[in-house]
């Protein structure tokens, strides 16, 4: 049993008020042999001024330093390949410097821009997010990515990451599933929403108009999980601009863009689930300290906190990020969400880690339909829509930029723009991508407050990002 | 000629000896659909490199010699003396303090149990495992984390007794060199180079 003190369990505090302004991500692919890393970049910064009528050139000279979000080195084959795109956006002399925490690398950078601005360093500042993993093939891919494992005692287990995290899926699957053929169907479902709603996203990788049945009759990658279960490895780009509230205003003056407030925390885990020991849950604000005394009898197996069912680092991401932003059920208080879906169950076990639902149940919230755009179940909007962007399963994975699109996708619905962002048939042309017939506004109604979760590997790091409308707040010295 | 770099330390310093890297030629990658127009190159990268255990040389080192070292805090000032971990720790995560290495085979052998476990069917390059890979993570009495192997003979489920088996002819001084199998299983049965230790 270790413990926390409660220093280390201090609600973190910005500064200043911090803004998100706008942002912008380049199309999503498996393979973009067409163009380099910094065409996608540049592709995404550009996005990100239109967004707001301004010329690239004008919105970068509002930057004053900046945060490049890029995991995995070896893929590319280019070290310090931030000095390199810093120097392709034409944004010398400023100060920049690389981040990287695996899949929560671009979670991880905004975090880093949102402290920059908070402490008052800068005013403006770009967090950017990229990963090129087109430059080998699957299986060498495969190896590339299981070197985020411990080289010594887990790399070199079949050099397979899925591996490390699937044994994980399993004792999930055992112990909160008890191995029953609906649960495998519920996390079919979400299999079946994430690549659908991928359909009405012109940047998303996997669109697929998919049923039940063809997730579970998918290829076994690791039983319980198939093919269809598991997030896209990609290509692509992804940015954000970060200010205060004076240059928020400036940037965003007669444009549809308003500032949102932005809040970002961050929780860490062992890199090897091996050495993960028992400790008691660290409690949500909607969560009280007897409601978990029974959970092992409830679920046999599932006294061990976090054992191998539960990430820390994403509850802590929640524990300090809720606090932080004062949320006290994201249930009620949240209105839009992304998750880090890399696996359909890791989803499950993220809406536990994150208070969507308590521990062991999980499964309630795709059952129920609330994490839907529209309620399968009532045919009502959804109580809190999750990965309306496609996800990891259905847009994309490309790591150091995913948290950063995630934020996009949220802050597009806070906007009232998602139909404008996804729908522009210009789009769809441009990435050489047909738009569906049946292609559907997701934008939801009178959003205004919203989280994204990027996560890494086995939950080695997680950030939790909380957008708001500024008038909209839960807490007055948020 | 061609050989496998080797490497040895000696006054502290890495001597090393053969190839350790090999050239192959860049090959341009062109367009089929746009007039074999010239997209990018490949690089191929075959490097060897020198990697050091430090403190955990010891346990890469029993394994091969049919033992599993494992670590223990025995820092009187620390609040969590007498942790005892597998894997291997050098310094207690708690109080850093070094840890003492204590040879914990027989409390694997005895009460080694699958905690968790997945059976994969994929893997990366360079596996050197056999397919389907069967993970398993296992529990033991006392210690207060859980080891992620493999398991080489018998079908994993979550309770299930294993004992640790040790690749003791021909090691490849890997993590490798340690797997795991049902209860009961005869010496002569085990995967080649693999004895009980």
């Amino acid at each position: 049993m270790i413990k926390f003190s409660d220093r280390q369990l201090k609600t973190p505090k910005l500064m200043r008020p911090v803004y998100l302004v706008t942002a912008g991500q380049s199309k999503f692919d498996r393979a973009i042999p067409e163009k380099r890393t910094e065409e996608l970049c540049v592709d995404a910064l550009t996005m990100a001024a239109r967004l707001i009528d301004k010329s690239p050139a004008e919105l970068k000279s509002y930057i004053h330093s900046c945060y490049y979000g890029h995991f995995a080195d070896h893929f590319g084959d280019q070290l310090l390949g931030e000095a390199v795109i810093h120097d392709r956006l034409g944004l010398d002399p400023l100060g920049n410097i690389g981040v990287k925490t695996g899949g929560a690398t671009g979670g991880s950078t905004l975090w880093e821009a949102v402290k920059t601005v908070a402490s008052g360093y800068s005013d403006c500042v770009l967090a950017m997010g990229w990963e090129r993993m087109d430059e080998v093939p699957t299986d060498e891919g495969n190896h590339l990515i299981s070197c985020a494992a411990d080289k010594d005692w887990e790399t070199p287990l079949g050099h397979i990451y899925t591996g490390y995290y699937a044994v994980m899926a399993q004792k999930y699957w055992q112990v909160f599933g008890k191995e029953e053929e609906s649960f495998r169907r519920t996390l079919a479902e979400i299999a079946v929403k994430h690549h659908g709603y991928a359909r009405f996203n012109p940047y998303a990788q996997a669109p697929m108009d998919i049923t039940v049945n063809d997730v579970l009759n998918s290829p076994v990658v690791a039983y319980p999980l198939r093919a269809l279960d598991c997030c896209l490895m990609s290509v692509g780009a992804a940015c954000a601009i970060i200010c205060d509230e004076d240059t928020a205003m400036k940037l965003t003056h007669n444009t549809k863009n308003k500032p949102l407030r932005i809040w970002v925390a961050a929780g860490s885990h062992t890199l090897r689930p091996a050495c993960r020991r028992d400790m008691e849950i660290p409690l949500l604000p909607n969560e009280s300290p007897d409601q978990y005394a029974d959970l092992g009898e409830r679920f046999p197996g599932g006294d061990r906190y976090p054992g191998f069912t539960g990430f820390l680092a994403a509850r802590m991401s929640a524990y300090y990020g809720y606090r932080m932003a004062g949320i006290v059920d994201p249930m009620e208080d949240l209105d839009v969400i992304e998750l880090h879906d890399a696996f359909t169950i890791s989803d499950v076990q993220t809406y536990e880690d994150v208070g969507l639902r308590p521990y062991g149940y999980g499964r309630d919230y795709v059952e129920s339909g609330d994490c839907y755009h529209t309620n399968p179940n009532t045919g009502e909007p959804g109580k809190l829509p999750s990965n309306l962007s496609g996800g990891l399963i259905g847009c994309m994975h490309a790591v150091g930029a995913t948290g950063i699109m995630q934020t996009l996708e949220v802050a597009s619905h806070i906007w009232n723009r998602w139909a404008e962002i996804h729908g522009d048939q210009k789009i769809w042309d441009e990435f050489g991508r047909e738009k569906p017939d049946d292609w559907t506004d997701l934008q939801v109604k009178d959003a205004k407050r919203a989280l994204a979760i990027s996560h890494a590997g086995v939950g080695s790091h997680v950030t939790a990002t909380i957008l708001m409308d500024p008038d909209h707040l839960l807490k007055e010295d948020a | 000629m061609s050989i496998f770099g080797t490497v040895r330390v000696k006054n502290g310093q890495y001597k090393i000896k053969g190839d350790f890297h090999h050239i192959t030629p860049n090959m341009p990658i062109r367009n089929e659909e746009d007039g074999w127009k010239l997209m990018g190159i490949t690089n191929p990268r075959a490097m060897t490199y020198m990697h050091s255990y430090g403190g955990e040389a010891p346990f890469f080192e029993s394994i091969s010699q049919g033992k599993i070292l494992g670590t223990r805090c025995d820092d009187p000032d620390c609040e969590f003396k007498g942790t005892s971990y597998i894997p291997f720790r050098i310094h207690c995560p708690d109080c850093l303090s070094k840890n003492t290495i204590v040879d914990f085979t027989d409390i694997c052998k005895n009460t080694g149990t699958i905690h968790t476990f997945m059976v994969c069917e994929r893997f990366g390059a360079f596996n050197t495992l056999e397919k389907p890979i069967k993970f398993i993570n296992v529990e033991f009495d006392g210690i207060s984390t859980i080891l992620m192997s493999y398991l080489s003979i018998g079908e994993p489920e979550m309770g299930l007794r294993v004992v640790p088996i040790f690749r003791t002819r021909n090691p490849t001084y890997t993590i490798t060199d340690l797997s795991w199998v049902a209860e009961g299983v005869a010496e002569e049965d085990l995967p080649e180079g693999f004895t009980y230790g």
